[in-house]
């Protein structure tokens, strides 16, 4: 990355000592203003949260009062919530679409994007962008087909029209493995060749370890997808309580439990969200890396 | 004997060569066979998932088609419908207009906003980029959920507007407030707009900013000049992509619209929020109407292709890209 443009910034320590009180005096005060802009805006960004959390914590009878601050703490909303629905049925099934999801995409993804960025064959090109191609492709055009189909395989009310596809591959995985593949030096796979792999062996051995922080990062995006999906599990899911995923029994809370209070439907997205804030905070780098990645190479 | 040996030799040059050739046809086969066992997965998926249903809708499209029932061809029945007599289907284009003229320019003005706060930002930079880009990481069914609350009538925006001496809308309970009310969820939700962003303002070769300050430019001319053109690449993709999400835009409706009761139609409150890919859900999937929602899907196929093209072929006289012209 290159350095942020600031003036000053890249003069030697000793010139900067020499900065004319009347400079630094208008430096510091800019400073003070663009930390107010950010503070300001982190608040913004930051009470919605405030607000969720704190509603959470409130008894049934503070809902209704104006009053911002639980008082007292009803820890216990977490807990009662599992008496209005069954959330670890649906936790396992979300699991389930994301794990099983994640898997599908890469072992599918792998192959496909080395064949598209290091192999020499005839339609790579074609292939390239017709990929592209579904890459802007609206899943909304597919759907009335593959709905059909689905129901003609009697799949219907469970998670193999949501997992099953993605071990055909998936034009955003292959797309951002392949950008990633096309950056390996090619003398690399050369050597392996000379004493005697072959492609696969080449894929496992060269190419699979050296690339082991991009698959990293489309794992990454396809779990939180398939987690935070919402769309697809309440289109071929969403007539059986059994199959529902999180965000679907989330949202399906009001129609479960009629009257629902706003304290444990806030808790229940927490505890939905949760896992998600935490899979970002620790791998906080490979994410901002990978939107970059997509937004420039895009 | 010299011209005998050297004809042997001669002949045995064009087998040996006649056999390079023939292997290294061969291996050029073998290659092509491996490219296309590695391409396999997505060979099935794409005809499976993408070149049939594709094909079929389009053929669904021209049906009267309940699944239960074989599909009736009715020709262009399911089109005039939809342009001269379906109501809803104009609502949901309005709407869709809407996501696409409000929402995407103030998310794509706000993404570049937050991100020049954070370049200007010395110390904490990681801080405050963690913070503004934390509520894209909370799952959308959530969000919604939240601005339901958040927005409610009685709720707390409400009060603290109260507080101030403002006007209260009614948010999501009334059709001039409902769209709003998402505008202000889709700003908060700006994170990954700014990030590209903040990447792009990165790119910015500082000479540049060196060259403007000689010349006198103040910093709104900086901005215009310099900053502006340069990231102009960044802007067309994010807006490239902003037009496609509209024509997706689903899940944020549908909770919002479902929220006060599950019995609510899709688009409460009074058909504000029925955007596109609600109107085909509807007709689709609670209404059965396969034949119609395919209809709507191609018609929603060639507005994102058109729209692709269109601004890919526009880009050449407005995006500047470095290294040359394009």
């Amino acid at each position: 990355m290159t350095a942020i443009p600031a003036p000053g910034a890249g003069a030697p320590a000793a010139a900067r000592r020499q900065v004319p009180p009347a400079i630094r005096r208008r430096r510091i005060l800019m400073a003070i203003a663009n930390h107010s802009v950010a503070i300001v805006l982190s608040i913004i960004f930051l009470v919605p949260f405030a607000f969720i959390v704190s509603t959470a914590l409130m008894t049934n009878q503070q809902m209704g009062s104006l009053s911002v601050w639980p008082s007292p703490f009803k820890w216990s909303n977490f807990t009662d919530l599992f008496e209005f629905f069954p959330f670890w049925r649906f936790a396992w099934n979300s699991l389930l679409y994301a794990g099983l999801g994640t898997i599908g995409v890469v072992l599918s993804g792998v192959p496909v994007a080395y064949a598209l960025s290091r192999m020499r064959w005839r339609g790579r090109q074609v292939s390239f962008v017709l990929l592209l191609s579904t890459l802007m492709l609206p899943a909304q055009v597919t759907i009335v087909p593959l709905y059909i189909i689905f129901v003609r395989l009697g799949w219907i009310g469970s998670l193999k029209p949501l997992i099953v596809p993605l071990f055909f591959g998936d034009a955003f995985t292959i797309f951002l493995l392949r950008q990633f593949f096309m950056t390996i030096p090619e003398e690399l796979s050369d050597a392996a060749r000379v004493d005697g792999a072959n492609d696969l062996q080449i894929l496992l051995r060269v190419i699979v370890p050296l690339a082991k922080p991009a698959i990293a990062a489309v794992a990454l995006f396809q779990f939180l997808y398939c987690w935070n999906d919402f769309f697809s599990p309440l289109l071929y899911a969403g007539n059986n309580p059994d199959a529902w995923t999180l965000a679907i029994s989330l949202q399906q809370l009001t129609q479960l439990s009629r009257g629902i209070l706003a304290n444990l439907q806030m808790a229940a997205s927490i505890l939905f969200t949760l896992p998600v804030l935490i899979i970002f905070f620790f791998a906080q780098k490979v994410f901002v890396e990978g939107v970059t990645l997509t937004g420039v190479k895009g | 004997m010299a011209t005998v040996t050297g004809r042997l030799s001669a002949a045995a040059d064009q087998t040996r060569a006649a056999e390079r050739r023939r292997r290294r046809r061969r291996s050029a086969w073998r290659r092509q066979l491996v490219a296309l066992a590695f391409m396999s997965p997505w060979i099935i998926g794409f005809c499976a998932f993408y070149l049939y249903p594709i094909l079929a809708s389009l053929y669904f499209s021209f049906t009267k088609y309940d699944i239960l029932t074989d599909p009736v061809w009715v020709g262009f029945a399911n089109y005039r419908f939809m342009f001269t007599s379906d109501g809803r289907f104009w609502t949901a284009v309005a709407n869709t207009l809407w996501v696409v003229a409000v929402i995407v320019p103030l998310q794509v003005a706000f993404g570049i906003g937050t991100a020049m706060v954070l370049l200007r930002v010395k110390q904490g930079l990681g801080f405050y980029r963690t913070v503004f880009f934390l509520p894209t990481m909370v799952p959308l069914v959530a969000a919604a959920l939240g601005f339901v609350f958040l927005l409610n009538p009685g709720g707390p925006v409400n009060a603290v507007l109260g507080f101030l001496h403002l006007p209260e809308p009614l948010w999501f309970r009334d059709p001039a407030w409902a769209k709003p009310g998402l505008a202000l969820m889709a700003m908060w939700m700006v994170g990954q707009t700014m990030i590209i962003f903040l990447a792009a303002l990165l790119d910015v070769p500082r000479q540049l900013y060196e060259a403007a300050d000689l010349e006198g430019a103040g910093p709104l001319q900086r901005f215009r000049h310099v900053t502006l053109p340069m990231i102009s690449p960044v802007i067309f993709f994010s807006v490239v992509i902003g037009v496609i999400n509209g024509f997706r835009y689903f899940t944020e409706a549908y909770v919002v619209s479902k929220a006060g009761d599950w019995d609510n139609p899709v688009g409460t409150p009074q058909d504000s929020l029925l955007f596109y890919t609600s109107h085909l859900y509807n007709q689709g999937f609670e209404g059965f109407h396969m034949g119609y929602a395919s209809a709507l899907s191609w018609v929603m196929f060639v507005v994102v292709m058109v729209c692709t093209l269109v601004l890919i072929r526009s880009s050449r006289w407005w995006v500047h890209y470095q290294g040359g012209t394009r």
